[in-house]
């Protein structure tokens, strides 16, 4: 079977075995392979010496350069502190105002809130903070919850309908859905929205919805339709609108009554950079 | 036969049960699919032994069950790569193919769908294939095992659709290619065992006094899969009639069981496997003596023994303490001139053949896969040295990475031996058309061309954009920005996959065509009728 015969395009010798018509030549490895081969042997070895390399039974080999990742990231933050300077310190003890009024502690603030606002806020609220719908935009002077620093700071802290404790609360009832009010009447009463914001409406169902909006909606939107903000009720003459602006819209949101939840970050930010986000909303904002 | 009508009625009525006393709905609809294979298979069997159809013909080769093996290999591919298509398009256009209503046609459920799809499916049938084209031929053989073979093939499809159905219904145990739940994991268990000793038997009875080195990588591959599968998929369910099962690791242990497999999956199943079909087809197709068999022994075991070390690559500046970190990279950095020993002998066994290249465009997709697995074998090093890590980790440049491998070499290694095979297999004398492989060729690389590409530019940027900090150290660029400032390079890496996924279409309509064709019956397929045997003589 095994009969060694050479190859003539190349003049090497083969195995002598065959496959299904397939012949192995007897080349010898290429010296270039072995030595890269040999190289990267030796390189791997040089390396084991110097970094943390083969464990043995309670420790591992920690390599002549003594390298650490653990102490190379503390050393690096220790740098990073320095590099912030005496802002970093100040921001966890300074008030709100304080902050403000300070430029350099004021820029430091502003940079810290707009890499957090970024990865974390964005999402919602978009990268310039201006909203979709059903997402507040933050860069008007129209504030659900309150535009003032401290309101700000609250707002992040505990959330709105989020499950912290002390979240910002209200829930607008769903007066169609639940069946509070008759369709007719949920027609009128989006007619009555639309002349709120000094729109043209239909002048009867106005006045038919006129006592059930002060039956209804007086509680939190007050007689004149001006919003509250301890209640995160929206004011309803102005040309801002949370859930959009159309006559439908406005019907959905009788009907449906919806409200959105933001996240409280107390506990996943520390209390220095929910002011950093408080100051950086408010320089963003028309803020009050 | 009898063992076979006992184990599919034996499942037949598990699956009946668990479908019947199960609370998880998506439990349930498995059950059910095990349930309608089980039936089938009994039924299929009962008609194959009325009809006489199982009679063993030990003269001739077990073609048959390669025959359904190529044609599963292409149909999933076509179905794999256009998951791809349009999971790529949902990159680049998030708010156009975005299907709110419909949960299951989320990134989320396809992405799995996708890389296992290609992975397993598409690579995995196209493992087998020629897994049993190759060991019977290079053995002078017939397949061991009687309908084991059959078992092998319909068992495995049956694998791809419970993974397949269960990515989309949202089952899964959250492991890079390996997450299909506990019960579809034995029962791939079964297959896969009875895959290996059907490889075994025939090698075991060969008429050859060695074995070719194509079946070592063959068995490196059978063998290391099922131990990797074995050990990353340790699992305990939450109950036998429940989807959900809990790992046996826990913590920075179960990521490295995980990436231990994950990288040897790419070691065992796409590099090692493919190699040995490599070793046939390279040499078969330019009808020339492999360059060196000792080189063919050396980069082999070399290959074994360094592969299965360097999976800690993936969890550079993790949890994963350092000293195992600086294994994973120097394993790797070893890995390559064992990667490119097979590189090496598949381009040097062209030499005296190296101007089929211009007239044979199969020969040429397969130095073309060569040559795109040179490449990623050394990126992969490059890439697991921690420096370089530190910049492409999480990045496109991964899946650029990836797809240099998946497309370029596994994919046209694959496309090269089908199209050697299928005249093989139906009896004819050539493929349809020459130009349509031409056209297959010149679409595919160059969609190859512009993905990597891509995602090369792109990964470097947004690994560049993620480490850019202000001066007072505070991040540059928030996520989202980096997401946006690669749309171009998405839409790029889109055209190129769909350029990719139009070259496997043309492929399939050629080959349809191809089987299409008048007969050819001049080349009998006895075992005696071999040029082996006749040379030998």
């Amino acid at each position: 079977m095994s009969h060694r015969e050479t190859d003539e395009h190349s003049g090497v010798e083969t195995t002598g075995h065959e496959w299904d018509g397939i012949r192995e030549l007897d080349n010898p490895l290429p010296r270039w392979w072995l030595y890269i081969f040999y190289g990267c042997i030796v390189i791997a070895a040089i390396y084991w010496v110097f970094m943390p390399s083969w464990p043995g039974v309670n420790s591992y080999a920690k390599g002549v350069l003594n390298q650490s990742d653990r102490v190379d990231v503390a050393r690096q933050l220790d740098a990073l502190q320095t590099q912030r300077g005496a802002e970093g310190a100040m921001l966890r003890s300074a008030s709100l105002e304080t902050i403000e009024t300070d430029p350099k502690l004021q820029a430091y603030a502003l940079a810290v809130g707009q890499s957090v606002f970024g990865d974390n806020c964005a999402t919602c609220h978009g990268v310039g903070g201006t909203g979709s719908k059903g997402y507040a935009n933050l860069r008007d002077d129209v504030w659900l919850w309150g535009g003032a620093l401290e309101d700000i700071q609250h707002t992040i802290q505990v959330g709105v309908r989020s499950e912290n404790p002390h979240a910002r609360q209200s829930q607008m009832p769903a007066f169609g859905r639940d069946q509070i009010l008759k369709p007719a009447q949920v027609d009128d009463l989006t007619e009555y929205v639309v002349a709120l914001s000094r729109r043209p409406a239909k002048a009867a169902a106005v006045a038919r919805a006129a006592p059930v909006f002060a039956e209804q909606c007086v509680a939190c939107h007050g007689p004149q339709g001006k919003g509250n903000v301890t209640l995160g009720a929206p004011d309803l003459t102005d040309a801002d609108w949370l859930y959009g602006s159309t006559q439908a819209d406005i019907r959905e949101q009788i009907w449906n009554g919806r409200g959105g939840v933001m996240p409280a970050w107390e506990g996943r930010f520390s209390p220095e950079t929910i002011k950093a986000l408080a100051v950086y909303v408010h320089a963003n904002a028309g803020g009050q | 036969m009898v063992l076979l009508y006992i184990f599919t009625g034996v499942g037949a009525f598990a699956a009946l049960l668990a479908a019947a006393f199960t609370k998880d709905p998506l439990f349930q609809f498995h059950s059910y699919i095990f349930l309608v294979a089980f039936v089938l298979g009994a039924g299929v069997m009962t008609a194959g032994v009325a009809y006489g159809k199982f009679r063993s013909e030990p003269t001739r080769y077990a073609d048959g069950v390669i025959r359904a093996g190529v044609i599963a290999t292409m149909f999933w591919a076509v179905v794999a790569m256009l998951v791809g298509v349009v999971i790529a398009a949902q990159l680049s256009w998030p708010t156009i193919f975005y299907f709110p209503e419909a949960g299951w046609l989320n990134f989320g459920r396809l992405r799995p769908l996708h890389t296992s799809g290609v992975i397993f499916a598409f690579g995995g049938n196209a493992l087998i294939a020629t897994s049993f084209w190759v060991v019977q031929r290079t053995c002078r053989a017939r397949l061991a095992g009687g309908v084991a073979p059959w078992f092998v093939f319909w068992g495995y499809q049956l694998f791809i659709v419970l993974a397949a159905t269960g990515y989309l219904a949202g089952i899964t145990q959250s492991k890079e290619y390996a997450e299909p739940e506990w019960y579809v994991d034995l029962w791939l268990t079964v297959v896969w065992v009875a895959y290996l000793l059907v490889f075994l038997g025939t090698i075991w009875k060969r008429k050859e006094p060695h074995i070719y080195v194509a079946n070592w990588f063959y068995l490196a591959f059978i063998i290391t899969v099922a131990i990797l599968h074995l050990v990353n998929n340790m699992a305990l369910p939450v109950s036998l009639l429940h989807h959900r099962s809990y790992s046996l690791y826990s913590g920075v242990q179960d990521a490295l069981v995980q990436w231990w497999y994950g990288h040897n999956a790419v070691g065992f199943f796409l590099t090692a496997g493919f190699l040995g079909m490599m070793y046939y087809f390279v040499p078969k197709r330019a009808e020339r003596p492999v360059y060196s068999y000792r080189l063919s022994i050396v980069h082999f075991w070399s290959l074994i023994f360094i592969y299965i070390w360097a999976g800690p690559h993936h969890l550079h500046y993790t949890a994963l303490p350092q000293w195992t970190q600086t294994l994973g990279a120097t394993f790797s950095i070893m890995l390559w001139m064992p990667s490119w020993g097979g590189m090496i002998n598949g381009l040097m066994t062209l030499s005296g053949a190296w101007d089929k290249l211009r007239t044979d465009p199969v020969i040429r997709m397969m130095v073309v896969a060569l040559a795109f697995y040179g490449m990623s074998t050394f990126e992969g090093p490059l890439m697991s040295l921690r420096e370089v890590n530190a910049l492409s980790h999480y990045t496109d440049w991964t899946i650029g990475h990836v797809h240099s491998g998946a497309l370029g070499w596994v994919g046209f290694i694959s496309f090269g031996a089908v199209y050697c095979m299928v005249p093989w297999l139906w009896k004819k004398d050539r493929i349809f058309s020459n130009t349509l492989i031409e056209w297959h060729f010149w679409i595919a690389t160059t969609g190859i061309l512009l993905y990597i590409a891509a995602m090369w530019v792109s990964g470097i940027m947004e690994g560049l954009m993620w480490r850019e900090y202000t001066p007072q150290g505070f991040l540059a660029n928030s996520f989202v920005e980096t997401v946006a400032a690669k749309h171009v390079e998405n839409i790029i890496r889109t055209i190129g996959g769909l350029m990719y996924l139009s070259g496997a279409v043309i492929m399939s309509y050629n080959l349809w065509r191809t089987v299409r064709m008048p007969g050819h019956e001049a080349q009998p397929q006895g075992l005696a009728s071999l040029p082996a045997l006749a040379a030998a003589a």
